[in-house]
């Protein structure tokens, strides 16, 4: 069986990426999909632990943050739209007025 | 035979995660975060849990990876946009590189906290007979977890109750 160790690392490494892809696009949506790649990262770690506890909790925590992921990508995704309409650009470096 | 399948997923993820961060073009990001997911998918079948692995495909590279190409088809952008000239230098090519030395510290840092985590630092409790019965998932979800369980239905409500009053047109 593969070392617990061995997740954990992949899981810290795609978790990098994600920050890499916050830190470094820009552009809204595939920032939006760099926090995808983080939450897939936890959700894998979640489910590692759990698996060497063997616990079904790690899975059950992978649910909800499944749901919060949806919910999260639902209303980013309808900033995004609305964000667009005002601004034609998905620079996030044009959004920088609270209010115009 | 584990430990293959684990190094082929386990490359997959991480080549396919570099290239979404890599790519300019956002319709090829979405397509290969879905190979992302796959992989992460093989990963929870060797982890014995069929169960996420199947739920990860379905809402994750099923559901939420849709949502995403539909905007990125109804917005229509395919390029990332140049710099501005009047952004300040912090976030041009000088940003680019201290937002890489940054990730790249922290992967270090990451990895180096990862490889260090052992088994004796958790207390191994009395364990279920198997982690991979969504028997037992559906059981420790619909009583432990109920009350996290419904709030997440209100959250959902709630989420999308707001996407359809921020992407609604304004009428003037």
């Amino acid at each position: 069986m593969v070392p617990l160790n061995h997740y954990l690392v992949l899981s810290g490494l795609l978790f990098s990426i994600g920050t890499a892809g916050v830190f470094l696009r820009r552009n809204l949506i595939t920032v939006l999909l760099s926090i995808e790649i983080m939450l897939n990262a936890v959700n894998l770690t979640f489910v590692a632990v759990g698996r060497y506890l063997n616990t079904v909790d790690g899975q059950i925590i992978t649910f909800f943050v499944m749901t919060v992921a949806a919910a999260e990508a639902a209303v980013g995704l309808a900033l995004v739209i609305a964000l667009f309409r005002h601004r034609e650009t998905l620079n996030p470096d044009a959004f920088t007025a609270l209010k115009w | 035979m584990g430990y293959y399948a684990f190094y082929v997923f386990a490359v997959v993820a991480v080549v396919a995660s570099l290239l979404v961060v890599g790519q300019k073009n956002p319709m090829h990001s979405v397509m290969l975060l879905i190979t992302s997911f796959g992989a992460l998918a093989g990963l929870y079948v060797l982890l014995d849990a069929p169960f996420t692995a199947v739920t990860q495909i379905i809402v994750y590279a099923g559901a939420i990876m849709v949502l995403f190409l539909f905007v990125v088809m109804l917005l229509n952008v395919p390029r990332e946009e140049p710099v501005p000239a009047h952004v300040s230098s912090l976030l041009g090519p000088t940003g680019m590189r201290i937002g890489v030395v940054l990730s790249v510290v922290l992967a270090i840092e990451v990895v180096w906290a990862m490889t260090r985590v052992g088994a004796g630092w958790f207390n191994q409790g009395p364990g279920t007979a198997s982690v991979s019965s969504v028997r037992l998932i559906g059981t420790a979800l619909f009583t432990r977890h109920a009350f996290a369980f419904e709030a997440t239905s209100v959250l959902i409500l709630v989420a999308m109750i707001g996407a359809v009053v921020l992407a609604r047109k304004e009428h003037h």
